[in-house]
């Protein structure tokens, strides 16, 4: 890697062109984020001038009245991404300690390749089956003993109808087992193997050598994915829109329906009559975007420190 | 009263099994969405189902093929615009990256492959439904394309890494321009990784419904011109799903199971492109 610019930096007139093609391609990519910011930001201005930091903390979204304030959705994109991290990160990081420590060697290539393909669903298709089988199955046979035992709390208050923060928040989860499990697994992958063997030459158990010699070592990483799949969460749209009840209210509690950013957009954007009305919604996307990139870029810090410079969890299939 | 030593591993057989579990859970929700998709998506396709476009609410039958076409026309139109941008900063990356430039570009690639598509759609929707005062297909495409870009820089580049070092020094020994070296060795080298790439970022976008929901839009009738609102099968089963009527959701996981069929069908191929070169990518 190191010693290629040495045989390609070019003096010939031929290298010159090529090279500076070459770079016109790659400069794309940080015009883009710059105009995608820029061209939100314009955008979103009259809604910006005109609500202040109050479009974050209140609660009105009244198009007719031209008020606007998306603190429910902020609170139903953080809510419905904490549940499904709550569910996820469990499933990912034993999917990623079950493939590099585990598994044997034959079972790895398949069940790595099953865990990839569910990256591969489009969220649409989620989206659809969280309708018609994750709803009635959770309304038949999950809500009921749920609500029979901690039914006291806060979080289970209310009838559930079935569009709900509890279904966005596992359709969600669903969604980016994938992306927290193909980073994990890399992660653990870059942990030298004379970790695990020096934990067990101490006569540590097989767990015991995961738990202390390889999980601590790849700490950073790991956080590093499971905050990449925040980030997923946080901006997925179609399989929350299609199963969350889309109601711009805040509660606590998980059988309600809840509203995010992204589905707001995904909802209200081709209906918006008024400026400010898409005012309103393009500062709703400046909000979610500059959110993802925040979130994404400290993800992206905390892997490379581990696994330098691979693309994890961009090659899932 | 139990030793230490049985406790201890005990607890390492109990943790083993709830890691094996879990990932079982993992691969379970794969399972049964496929399932569900084949009991429930196999049994309403046809060949009317390919061949004919949607009859009106309420009616019975009907099938998808303006959304198949608008598929493929607004997800092509998506790789014509971004293939060439993305694998050229791929191979910038993979033949110039080392320095500071290349990394902010890596970084910025990633921090971009996890942004949410439905504000690209938001972009889409400035830059070509907003000036020219109508939804169209090509916006669709623009928006598409601005998702595939990041996602292919970084398996061109990761692809193009591969090539060993060794080809690329026997090329410049006999004197090649580094240009060329760059161009007929190692991309054409890297070419089967560089094809695989573009089919799995070609897949990812056609899955994609977002960012298309208010520039493609969507449209009943059968259309081939990209300046007009074009249906894609994303848009349909969005439609289809969330409607009121049975036939609907019968038509919804039909579309549904062939819009699923296809993604699998270009990433198998895109599997097996690259098998044909270096074995498998991982």
């Amino acid at each position: 890697m190191a010693s290629q610019p040495l045989l390609l930096h070019g003096t010939d007139r031929g290298d010159r062109i090529y090279r500076g093609a070459l770079t016109g391609f790659a400069l794309a990519l940080p015009a883009l984020i710059l105009v995608i910011l820029g061209v939100l930001f314009v955008n979103a201005w009259p809604a910006l001038k005109r609500f202040g930091p109050s479009f974050l903390v209140t609660s009105t979204w009244d198009p007719v009245a031209e008020v606007y304030g998306a603190a429910p959705m902020i609170f139903g994109t953080l809510a419905s991404s904490f549940v499904a991290l709550l569910i996820a990160v469990p499933l990912a990081l034993s999917v990623a300690i079950f493939l590099t420590e585990f598994s044997p060697r034959w079972l790895r290539q398949p069940v790595a390749f099953l865990v990839e393909l569910l990256a591969a669903i489009p969220s649409v298709v989620y989206g659809t089956w969280g309708i018609f089988v994750l709803i009635p199955f959770l309304r038949a046979h999950v809500v009921p003993p749920l609500k029979a035992v901690f039914g006291w709390t806060p979080f289970l208050q209310g009838v559930f109808y079935g569009n709900s923060l509890l279904a966005g928040g596992i359709i969600l989860a669903i969604m980016i087992v994938p992306y927290i499990a193909a980073v994990a697994r890399e992660v653990l992958l870059a942990v030298p193997m004379s970790q695990r063997e020096a934990a067990l030459a101490m006569g540590a158990t097989r767990w015991e050598a995961v738990r202390s010699a390889v999980l601590p070592y790849g700490r950073a990483g790991l956080i590093g994915a499971i905050i990449l799949g925040l980030g997923r969460a946080l901006g997925e749209t179609m399989g929350v829109t299609m199963v969350i009840g889309n109601r711009h209210d805040i509660g606590l509690s998980l059988l309600q329906p809840a509203y995010t950013m992204a589905a707001a957009i995904a909802n209200e954007f081709s209906e918006a009559t008024t400026a400010m009305y898409h005012s309103a919604l393009m500062e709703v996307g400046l909000i979610l975007f500059v959110l993802t990139v925040a979130v994404n870029a400290i993800a992206r810090i905390l892997i490379w420190r581990v696994a330098r410079g691979a693309a994890v969890g961009s090659g899932a299939l | 009263m139990i030793s230490r030593a049985t406790r201890r591993h005990l607890a390492s057989r109990l943790m083993t099994v709830l890691v094996v579990l879990l990932s079982f859970l993992a691969v379970l929700a794969l399972i049964l969405i496929f399932g569900n998709l084949l009991a429930k998506g196999a049994s309403s396709i046809d060949w009317a189902f390919f061949t004919k476009s949607p009859v009106p609410a309420g009616q019975t039958g009907g099938g998808v093929a303006n959304a198949i076409v608008g598929t493929a026309i607004v997800v092509g139109l998506s790789a014509l615009i971004g293939v060439p941008i993305g694998v050229g900063a791929g191979m910038y990356l993979a033949e110039y990256g080392s320095g500071r430039f290349g990394y902010m570009v890596r970084f910025v690639a990633d921090v971009l492959n996890g942004t949410p598509s439905i504000v690209i759609g938001i972009v889409g929707w400035i830059f070509i439904v907003k000036p020219s005062g109508h939804f169209s297909a090509l916006a669709g495409s623009v928006a598409l394309a601005i998702l595939m870009i990041p996602m292919l820089a970084r398996t061109t580049e990761e692809m193009v890494r591969l090539v060993p070092h060794s080809l690329r020094e026997a090329a410049l020994a006999l004197g090649y321009p580094r240009w060329r070296t760059s161009l007929k060795i190692v991309a054409r080298t890297a070419l089967g990784g560089i094809v695989t790439g573009c089919l799995v970022g070609v897949a990812r976008v056609a899955g994609e419904t977002a960012p298309l929901l208010f520039t493609a839009l969507g449209n009943l009738n059968f259309t081939v011109s990209v300046s007009q609102p074009m249906q894609t099968l994303s848009l349909q089963i969005y439609v289809y799903a969330t409607g009121p009527f049975e036939e609907w959701h019968r038509l919804a996981w039909a579309a549904a199971l062939v819009l699923m069929g296809l993604v699998l069908i270009i990433s198998l191929i895109a599997r097996w492109v690259t098998r044909q070169r270096y074995g498998s990518i991982r």
